[in-house]
């Protein structure tokens, strides 16, 4: 069975006064049907830009997709016009996506019922009454309490939290076959961040939906993730399943990022976070070597004379884009 | 929301009372006597110490100036606003029939600004960076900087008297003949309305701009709703806010813009009313007129800050 949402190549570049960004320089992934898929990296990486860009909700200018293919169903979505009828069509109704920020991604001047309606009334043609009987049970079934008394509330009356769970409710509302969830639980604290992790597995596993986690917390990925994909500085760097990544990471930048989370049942002595030194990199005129050259300690002659090596198959899914103990000279 | 209504109707009427009190003490602080211009126009020099005396006892000038300010603010109470002294007719008839005058003309200028103002600011945010957004940016710059009376003269030259399309000045009541009466008008409205649409239209332009960057907005755009009902219903509620502070503070713009506007097409409203009697220091004029627009001016701030409330569900009145 073909991937329910295929990305060959993508290439996502911002024209900014200093210079090109290339934000995402061709990125391929796939998801499958019901299927969680976590993408983690850096903030500046690429992974929320390349989520956007499946959607093309690249604000353009300074945004532009020069490159690549999303094919879903069978067509390709950026032969599309980004603001054109079949984009509108499919954005909350096929692909749905939760952003980072609760606070700031509801609409303030109206009310949570409104938000939550629309969409029901655009896809599927809902009329106001059935589309409100549909918000509520959604709202119950996200866990919040007296859903139909709070359909008239504002976003400023409900918490981090509770707005999360409302975006959840608004991008399930029409059954989507993928949820992107961009860092859904960056801006919430620990325990909100568990409850709405545990109630987005629970919604995916009952809409029959495929789940892409977008963040930089392997925390999150290594509970939920089927298969994951690293991404460093706009390319993927290593991809896999989730026990590929954990068991057997091979690139330097994983193998960094897996040493700083800590493990329950580690003491202090056993192990210390390891953070990667040095910075990311600037992404305005790039090298062509790796970008993760000048942060890695495994670093050889090779690294520097050639230019970054692509996505290679080791076995199974698992791939990875980096030299390690190949032929040290050409 | 009744009590923060009743409590700033209180503080208006504080704010038109401390207004009432220093328009009658700053006229009356400039130098010269209202009899002596009074007399000059009526060419009576030889007129004896009684008689001049009891012209200041028949306009009340004889009293303290307390005494003057509680007999004009009692007067008031009873919808009197007193007498005239360079026209010797009661000054609320004066009002009563200039007043609608100026309404008129405010109220058209008002209208199309806000209309315009808005329809201009949102286009041009739509079409960020066109032919079309440079242009009325442009355009809406200039207009801010051109002063409303320079504007009126420049028109009079070159639509009345060189091309003779309209009339030069003068204003006609719509009810005794619409036609002349629109011809007349469209330069005094255009001159009242110009500054109000171009701030309106740079304000709307950069907040509609501002709105449309916000998360809510992707989010929308993320549902999958097409961009009309985006802009209709997600974009222009929030961009409003800001514009409706603005649109507060153009009645206040509008009626003083009034006074030159009048004086120029030499229309008889309460602007140029206003402006003679400062020069024939008819003090119960001035008072009344510059009263009439205090309590505009507050009326229109008090409209801002509770629609405000209705734009906002975040702003609470308690």
């Amino acid at each position: 069975m073909p991937p329910l949402l295929s990305v060959y190549n993508l290439k996502t570049y911002f024209h900014t006064y200093r210079g090109l960004v290339k934000a995402v320089d061709g990125v391929s992934f796939d998801i499958n049907e019901k299927e969680i898929v976590g993408v983690v990296g850096e903030s500046g990486c690429g992974k929320s830009v390349s989520m956007l860009s499946v959607l093309q909700l690249i604000s353009s200018p300074p945004g532009e997709i020069v490159d690549g293919k999303v094919i879903f169903e069978g067509q390709d979505l950026l032969q599309y016009q980004p603001k054109g009828e079949t984009m509108s069509s499919i954005r909350g109704a096929r692909i749905a996506m939760i952003f980072q920020e609760p606070m700031t991604s509801l609409n303030p001047v109206l009310t949570i019922g409104r938000q939550l309606t629309e969409g029901l009334e655009v896809h599927l043609s809902m009329n106001p009454q059935s589309a409100r009987e549909r918000v509520v049970e959604l709202l119950r079934l996200v866990g919040i309490p007296d859903a139909k008394g709070r359909l008239d509330a504002y976003p400023h009356q409900f918490s981090g939290g509770m707005r999360q769970r409302v975006m959840i409710a608004m991008a399930l509302s029409c059954n989507p076959r993928i949820l992107i969830a961009d860092e859904p639980t960056t801006a919430v604290d620990v325990t909100t961040q568990a409850q709405l992790l545990e109630l987005m597995q629970d919604m995916v596993v009952r809409f029959k939906t495929s789940l892409v986690i977008v963040t930089h917390n392997l925390g999150v990925v290594a509970r939920y993730a089927e298969r994951i994909y690293v991404m460093y500085s706009g390319r993927i760097v290593e991809s896999g399943l989730a026990d590929d990544i954990f068991l057997n990471p091979l690139h330097p930048y994983t193998i960094g990022l897996l040493k700083c989370v800590p493990q329950l049942g580690e003491t202090r002595k056993e192990r210390k976070l390891v953070p990667i030194q040095g910075l990311p990199p600037n992404l305005i005129n790039m090298p062509s070597s790796c970008a993760f050259l000048p942060r890695c300690d495994r670093a050889r002659d090779i690294c520097r004379q050639k230019p970054w090596p692509s996505l290679e198959l080791i076995e199974g899914q698992h791939y990875v884009a980096c030299f390690r103990d190949g032929p040290e000279t050409p | 929301m009744t009590s923060y209504i009743i409590r700033r109707i209180l503080m208006g009427v504080i704010i038109i009372f401390l207004v009432t009190v220093m328009v009658f003490l700053f006229i009356r602080l400039l130098p010269g006597d209202p009899l002596t211009i009074y007399l000059n126009k009526t060419d009576m020099q030889q007129l004896t110490e009684e008689q001049l005396f009891e012209l200041r006892v028949k306009f009340g000038l004889e009293k303290t100036l307390p005494a003057q300010y509680i007999d004009w603010l009692g007067g008031l109470f009873t919808g009197d606003f007193g007498r005239s002294i360079y026209y010797d007719i009661d000054v609320g008839l004066l009002v009563r029939e200039r007043l609608p005058v100026t309404l008129y003309l405010g109220a058209l200028a008002f209208i199309i600004s806000g209309v315009l103002g808005l329809s201009f600011g949102v286009i041009c945010a739509l079409r960020r960076g066109t032919w079309i957004d440079t242009l009325v940016t442009l355009l809406a710059n200039i207009g801010i900087t051109m002063p409303s009376f320079w504007v009126g003269i420049i028109l009079i030259y070159l639509l009345a008297v060189k091309a003779g399309w309209l009339p030069v000045s003068g204003f006609t009541s719509p009810f005794t003949d619409f036609w002349k009466s629109t011809r007349q008008i469209i330069m005094p409205v255009t001159c009242l309305a110009l500054f109000p649409i171009a701030s309106l239209t740079r304000l709307t332009r950069s907040s509609m701009l501002e709105v449309i960057q916000q998360d809510y907005i992707r989010t929308a755009w993320s549902k999958g709703l097409r961009e009309r009902l985006i802009i209709s219903r997600h974009t222009i509620k929030n961009a409003l806010i800001p514009v409706v502070t603005v649109i507060g503070l153009q009645v206040a713009f509008i009626f003083g813009g009034s006074v030159l506007i009048e004086t120029v097409f030499n229309i008889n409203g309460i602007g140029r009313l206003m402006t003679q009697a400062v020069q024939n220091q008819d003090y119960l004029i001035v008072q009344a007129g510059t009263l009439i627009i205090a309590i505009m001016v507050v009326l229109s701030n008090l409209t801002v800050d509770i629609s405000y409330g209705w734009l906002d569900p975040r702003i609470r009145y308690d």
